[in-house]
């Protein structure tokens, strides 16, 4: 039986259960409901080991594909994407051998055992192989509705009965107050109304002895890692869900346990033992050591040369033999700021393509204004800066015309009664024809997601403090002026924007258009914590155009002159349009460059929508780009199109360095581009803030993406084509099925799944001094999950970052060939495309 | 004009066409889809035509006897096809919807692994959904509504190498066999009642229908009985409906039509169709009307706390469903139709569009959040409120009832012949049917008091079988043998009544005997390959490595069930109108074998070479995924 008395104290001393739930809140994924996707390593918890080793541990432990497969990489290389002098090298970097040959064959040929094997789920198997039960079964569609309904944010028209004390206690209220339990049997009934239960005590009912808890759990856990994560990220950030919800790991594993005993119970009339009392041979435990096999080298050497592949190419081509710093002298015509994201590189390319004299610049797209942002009539506040940052300042919204359109589809009396018998008799009709319609000519819905919807352009901001307007929440509504003056002088720092300032700047933030998508907040800006940033391109500008704020800022040294003028804009990256919210009429003068720039971003989306169809392998891009840019916005009206834009796949590289150092290469939309002047900067300072923001973001959406690549089933979340949304906080396949963290297939197909490389353009030893102030930001770099590299601005060297010092680096590729064409590459291929020089 | 002839245009475009995309390669998806669009198109078109055409003839009912199979003295198999106002209404709904799904799918399942099968499977569904509309008589009708059993199996396990996705599959398929049964019965019945092959345009002669229901008043109940029960599967009415939410696990387009709109409306298209059958018999409309609705009470509340909105809609679409049967027992038949119609393209929208309530609602509750404004059962006492709740959230148990009512007694029937292995097998009962033989050609040694109970001793023995093949764990090929006997032991059987023609016994046994040696073989290569994942328990995957073996084998479990590949089919007709009108129980045991033989074979097929792929040098999905 049993009810085996052991000793309370022993099982706390063998078993400590804060411990156990920190850990396994470490490991489980940790995505935020769908409202906010923020890209992050998926396997942050094993960050504080270098990148192989960690790979390696984790496809041991939890059975993760964590590399291409050897066919994949004898496949690249094959078609020469792998190049075979780089394959060499590595070799020999790597095994330090004498005879490479007998590698190369090896990685060639080679034949391997390349089956995943793990050791999570092996002990909690045994009620399958022992007492022949299929626990999972009984046990997961009532264990996921249950914390579905009390979780769901607005789908069920009937929600969950009493909320608000809690998981455990809510479901005990149920439990109690209502003619019929959830359970059956009787123990398990008085187990979850007696207060004085345990874990501990359901740990032994169901388990055992104390040793086996902690696996227990584990194995328990991770056979729903989606649930079980999102339990855990609620738990962690109440705010990650609008109507909150108080829940956490600790009660939805009590829970489980309960149904667990009450499954066993009715199946076995309470006659079973635990769990550990049935273990036959010994348990491999998960945290055991992983020794290195020959296989995981090989995994290594692929990978290395598929990334150095790229990269050798980009360190060639990056440094300038012959320094032109003429143009830099030139009166800029204008200057715009973007976002760093991969998606405005070619964007940026085109605009000064058109005008030489253009100067763009890169910098994370929340515009060093952080805050809150409440629209008219919304009743929340929503982050709009990036999401580690936790901001002072909120921003409200006034005099707003925009109205939503409804669409009867989403209404809920088409689920009732006698509401649904008319809506479906007449209204279904219409259905018919709005289908038809969304078919053969997609237009705008209500059901979109639109860039443009995040803020009225004609509605008021309260971006001036206002002394006689009360701070909401604790947040101080607007900034001061040397507030203001603060946020604009260290954005012109970081980029090193100090003088020659043109008279007119544009502030351009990003978002995108999409429908039927249920990951929408992954597509906009990810540095605005997943929020188009037309709100922060905005409140920069008013900020910088501010006469007050110019004032201190000329004391400080940096001297904006009176004719020059800011305006925030937000470049749709889905539909490849730029919508423009200049903060007061312009002058006259300001006018005619205004329209004469917009014409030329005008003709650089067109450009750009067609460079980004070459991947939309349905889209024909041999037409004039103007034609493709048309049906390029199509994509975020379709109902049936699940690829609206390509987000951030194919991303490899992250320049930190002046434009002057990126210019003249091509370099496909695979970079992250942050401005910064070295020159500006000799404390490193400047260069700290930007490493610190963006090895975690862009490391983060870069990580999220391999391993979503690489194993799509276990990391990312599968095709997205039978997606099903679960109450609105996440997706799962079908009614049943757990819920599917990571990313979609759709989203990721056309990436190569490399590490970022890093390139800063600074003195070594400046990089290699900042990089180490700060721990969370030196482990990216140190364990290698982001790769790091710098060229000396005067000698021109490449240097990379290994083992904590920095190495001279020689390019085995000799040569980088030019193109004069873009718009004709364009129509060549879908494949990647080398890195070439722009004439 | 006479356009009857057009009818049959409209079943032979969808076939042509699901013939082409089976030849076209896999990787073409632009000959894939355009195959799809233009058969879809055309048939369209087609039907815009000759719907205008019928309209200048004065909506007449049309009746196309398209020929006779198999004929003798006393019996007639023929394909008869029918078109009136029902089948009109269904014919443009589903060449309406099937059209834009497939114009929607072009695009949607652009680069997703299984292009080529997703498009198979449509064509061939929307194949058995015209056959079944345009069906003039029973046996028609069951060739397309067996059609579209299996394109739902194919379609619900689209994504074979999952777990969930699979099991479900297995579990609709199941359901729908027992919705067979119905028809089934039904239509031995009707033989009895009729001693002819009715045609559903006989069923509007009045006269006749009522003189012979007036004089076999049971015969009358038990074959609209039954008829009841294939609509109520089909239908997700009670107690089946929680398998309809289960069965969005393909691609969204397909759940929207296929379990949002055109599948799940066949019960009502069943009995609008048998309608002048049923319709003067009280008791069988108030027990349709009272299955509509408590049907749509029920579901109207398990649909109220969904929390997932595919599984909402399906609900939502339950409780329509229920509504239109009361409409139609009302014998409001124009009423059904339109509301048949409205509801169809409505939950069809609502499921393609379905991801974006993501975005919409939040913004709905960014917007206008109010606490609490979900309070769905504030009419009633909290205690009453919160039992409804826990029992709707538990979907009233239906799931669970199933499995006690139709599942576990069978598993549990099967279990007690554990003891059968491969061997006795076939030390005892291959001798017990050779004597079975002998004694067939010598029917005067048996005293005749036992004679007349052989046909369901014999008939017993096959549904044993069929038992021990459905719960069977471990042995594949002894599954596989015994589903084979079970069809022998049918046919020796039934050949112990009176008038029996041994020709019969062959038609039957023609489609049986290669699909057995095929699937035997198949399933031997698959053993010698893979004789570690070789068992019924659990599932293998083996189609990640197999496609082939894997599609052949599928044929051979088609030619095994009886499905309408093989003459078989035929057969079985013919063996269940050789089955007196008193042996009741003979039906019953017959029928039993028929539809637990299915269910066992898909199982086989399932257990093997679907789901998650034992093998792990690839990537695979958790099982809860």
């Amino acid at each position: 039986m049993f009810t085996k008395v052991s000793t309370q104290e022993s099982s706390i001393a063998i078993f400590n259960k804060a411990e156990t739930l920190h850990k396994l809140a470490h490991f489980l994924p940790a995505q935020s409901p769908l409202k906010d996707f923020i890209h992050h390593n998926t396997l942050h918890a094993f960050q504080d080991l270098p990148f192989h080793e960690a790979l390696r541990k984790a496809s041991a432990w939890f059975g993760y594909k964590v590399y291409l497969s050897l066919s994949e990489y004898r496949n690249l290389y094959h078609s020469g994407q792998i190049h075979d002098p780089i394959l060499d090298k590595c070799i020999l970097e790597i095994t330090r051998t004498d005879a490479p040959e007998v590698w190369k064959k090896k990685l060639l040929y080679g034949e391997y055992d390349i089956s995943l094997s793990s050791c999570i789920g092996l002990f909690r198997n045994l009620w399958k192989e022992q007492y022949k039960f299929n626990l999972d079964k009984a046990v997961f569609p009532f264990l996921f509705r249950v914390v579905g309904s009390y979780l769901d944010q607005g789908i069920s028209i009937w929600q969950f009965p009493e909320t608000t004390p809690g998981f455990l206690a809510s479901l005990r209220n149920l439990e109690k107050n209502s003619l019929w339990g959830m359970l059956k049997g009787e123990r398990a009934k008085k187990l979850l109304l007696d207060e004085e239960t345990t874990l501990e005590k359901l740990l032994e009912i169901v388990v055992g002895k104390p040793e086996y808890f902690e696996p227990y759990l584990f194995d328990q856990q991770f056979s729903h890692p989606g649930w079980s994560g999102m339990v855990s990220v609620i738990e962690h950030n109440t705010k990650s869900l609008l109507d909150k919800r108080d829940i956490s790991l600790h009660d939805f594993i009590f829970f489980e346990l309960i149904l667990e005993i009450d499954a066993l119970d009715s199946k076995f009339n309470a006659t079973w033992a635990p769990l550990s009392q049935v273990i036959e041979k010994q348990i491999q435990p998960i945290w055991g050591e992983v020794p290195e096999k020959e296989l995981d080298v090989i995994y290594k050497i692929w990978q290395q040369a598929y990334e150095w592949s790229y990269f050798d190419q980009v360190l060639k081509g990056l440094p300038r033999k012959s320094k032109s710093d003429t143009e830099e002298n030139q009166m800029p015509s204008f200057q715009a700021f973007f976002c760093i994201d991969d998606r405005e590189c070619s964007l940026r390319r085109y605009v000064e393509q058109l005008d030489s004299d253009a100067r763009t610049y890169g910098t994370p797209g929340f515009f060093n204004v952080e805050f809150y942002f409440q629209p008219e009539h919304g009743k929340f506040h929503t982050k709009v800066c990036p999401a580690p940052l936790n901001p002072k300042y909120l921003i409200k919204e006034t005099d707003s015309q925009k109205a939503f359109e409804k669409d009867a589809h989403f209404t809920k009396h088409t689920h009732g009664f006698l509401g649904a018998w008319i809506i479906s008799q007449t209204f279904g009709f219409w259905s018919a024809v709005r289908l038809f319609i969304n078919i053969f000519k997609p237009s705008k819905s209500p059901a979109m997601v639109s860039s443009s919807a995040h803020m009225d352009k004609l509605g008021k901001l309260s971006i001036e403090y206002n002394p006689n307007c009360e701070s909401e929440e604790g947040l101080q509504v607007g900034f001061k002026t040397d507030e203001m003056a603060d946020r604009v002088e260290g954005l012109l720092k970081s980029i090193g924007l100090l003088k020659d300032f043109a008279p007119l700047i544009y502030v351009v933030g990003h978002g995108a258009s999409s429908i039927n998508n249920t990951h929408y907040a992954g597509y906009d800006c990810g540095a605005c914590s997943g929020r188009p940033g037309s709100v922060n391109a905005r409140v920069f500008s008013y900020m910088a155009n501010h006469r007050e704020v110019r004032k201190i800022l000329a004391e400080r040294g940096i001297v904006i002159p009176e004719n020059t003028f800011f305006i925030g804009a937000l470049h749709d990256t889905t539909r490849d349009e730029i919508d423009y919210f200049p903060e007061k009429d312009l002058t006259v003068e300001h006018a005619v460059l205004f329209q004469k720039h917009r014409a030329i971003f005008e003709k650089a989306l067109h450009s750009n929508a067609k460079e980004r169809s070459r991947r939309f392998i349905l889209t024909d891009s041999h037409a004039e780009a103007a034609k493709v840019h048309e049906k390029v916005k199509l994509r975020s009206v379709s109902l049936f199109e699940p690829r609206p834009e390509l987000n951030h796949a194919t991303n490899a590289l992250c320049i930190v360095g002046r434009r002057e150092l990126t210019r003249h290469l091509f370099l496909d939309r695979r970079s992250f581009l942050n401005s910064y002047d070295y020159r500006t900067d000799t404390d490193g300072n400047a260069l700290l803030s930007i490493l610190r923001a963006a090895a975690p973001v862009c490391g983060g959406i870069n990580l999220e993406y391999y391993f979503s690549r690489v194993d799509n089933q276990k990391l990312g979340a599968g095709t997205k084509l039978p997606h099903n949304v679960m109450g609105l906080i996440g997706v799962a396949n079908g009614m049943d099925g757990d819920l599917r963290p990571g990313l979609p297939l759709q989203m990721l197909e056309v990436h190569d799944p490399v590490r970022l490389m890093m390139i800063v353009e600074q003195k070594p030893e400046v990089v290699l001094d900042v990089i180490q102030r700060n721990a969370a930001t030196y482990e990216w770099f140190k364990n290698e999950w982001v790769l790091l590299s710098v060229i000396d601005p005067v000698s021109q060297q490449v240097y990379i970052f290994k083992q904590g010092k920095m190495m001279p680096y020689e390019c085995v590729t000799s040569e980088i060939p030019t193109v004069q064409h873009v718009e004709l590459l364009m129509e060549s291929t879908a494949q990647n495309i080398p890195v070439l020089q722009l004439i | 004009m006479d356009i009857v002839w057009i009818i049959q245009l409209f079943i032979l475009i969808p076939l042509f066409g699901f013939l082409v995309s089976l030849f076209i390669k896999p990787g073409s998806e632009k000959w894939l889809s355009r195959t799809a669009y233009i058969t879809t198109g055309l048939n369209l078109l087609l039907f815009i035509g000759f719907f205008v055409l019928w309209v200048i003839s004065g909506f007449e009912t049309l009746n196309l006897k398209e020929f006779v199979v198999y004929r003798s003295e006393s019996y007639e198999f023929l394909i008869d096809f029918y078109f009136d106002k029902v089948t009109a209404v269904y014919l443009f709904v589903g060449s309406f919807l099937t059209f834009l799904i497939i114009a929607y799918s072009r695009y949607y399942l652009h680069r997703e692994v299984g292009y080529k099968r997703f498009f198979n499977t449509v064509l061939f569904f929307y194949l058995g959904y015209n056959i079944t509309i345009f069906s003039g008589n029973f046996e028609t009708l069951f060739i397309g509504w067996e059609v579209l059993g299996l394109s739902s199996f194919l379609l619900i396990a689209f994504y074979r190498n999952r777990y969930l996705p699979v099991s479900n599959a297995v579990k609709v398929f199941s359901i729908y066999r027992i919705g067979d049964v119905g028809i089934l019965l039904a239509m031995w019945a009707s033989h009895h009642l009729w001693h002819e092959n009715i045609t559903f345009l006989r069923l509007n002669n009045y006269d006749l229908v009522h003189e012979h229901i007036s004089s076999h008043s049971e015969i009358g109940m038990f074959i609209s009985f039954m008829l009841l029960i294939a609509a109520a599967a089909k239908s997700a009415q009670l107690p089946f409906s929680s398998w309809l939410p289960r069965a969005m696990e393909g691609p969204t387009p397909s759940s929207a039509i296929f379990y949002g709109s055109l599948s799940v409306h066949f019960g009502v298209f069943l009995l609008l169709r048998t309608f002048p059958f049923w319709e003067h018999q009280p008791v069988v409309r108030i027990l349709i009307g009272l299955l509509g609705f408590t049907t749509a009470v029920v579901a109207f509340f398990i649909a109220r706390v969904q929390s997932t909105v595919k599984s909402q809609i399906a609900y939502s679409s339950i409780v329509q469903i229920g509504i239109i049967f009361m409409e139609v027992a009302a014998g409001f038949e124009n009423l059904a139709l339109i509301h048949f119609a409205g509801n169809a393209f409505l939950r069809t929208y609502q499921l393609l569009v379905s991801p974006s309530v993501v975005s919409y609602l939040i913004r709905d509750q960014f917007y206008n959040y109010k606490e609490n404004s979900q309070k769905g059962g504030a009419y009633f006492p909290s205690r009453l409120s919160n039992s409804i709740y826990l029992l709707s959230l538990k979907e009233w148990n239906l799931d669970r009832l199933m499995n006690k009512i139709a599942f576990t007694p069978l598993k549990k029937a099967g279990h007690k012949l554990d003891f059968l292995n491969m061997k006795n097998v076939f030390l005892f009962f291959i001798p017990v049917y050779l004597v079975g033989i002998y004694f067939h050609f010598h029917q005067e040694y048996i005293p005749s008091y036992i004679l007349n109970y052989i046909p369901e001793v014999f008939s017993f023995i096959a549904m044993i079988m069929v038992l021990k093949a459905f719960s069977e764990r471990k042995l594949p090929r002894l599954a596989w043998l015994l589903v084979i006997m079970a069809h022998f032991w049918i046919t020796l059987a039934v050949s112990f009544n009176e008038h029996f023609d041994f020709s019969h016994s062959l038609i039957y046994l023609s489609g049986i005997i290669p699909a057995g040696i095929l699937g035997y073989v198949s399933l031997k290569m698959l053993k010698n390959h893979e004789p570690d994942h070789f068992s019924l328990n659990g599932y293998y995957g083996h189609v990640y490595e197999y496609p082939r073996l894997s599609f052949v084998f599928l044929l051979a479990v088609l030619g095994l069930m009886g499905f309408p590949v093989s003459f078989s089919f035929l057969g079985e007709d013919l063996i269940f109108s050789h089955i007196h009108e008193n042996q009741f129980f003979l039906a019953f045991f017959n029928a039993i074998s028929f539809i637990v033989g299915g269910i066992a074979l898909i199982r086989i097929y399932a257990r093997l070479f679907l789901g998650p792929h034992v093998k792990n040098n690839h990537e695979n999905p958790y099982r809860s995924a």
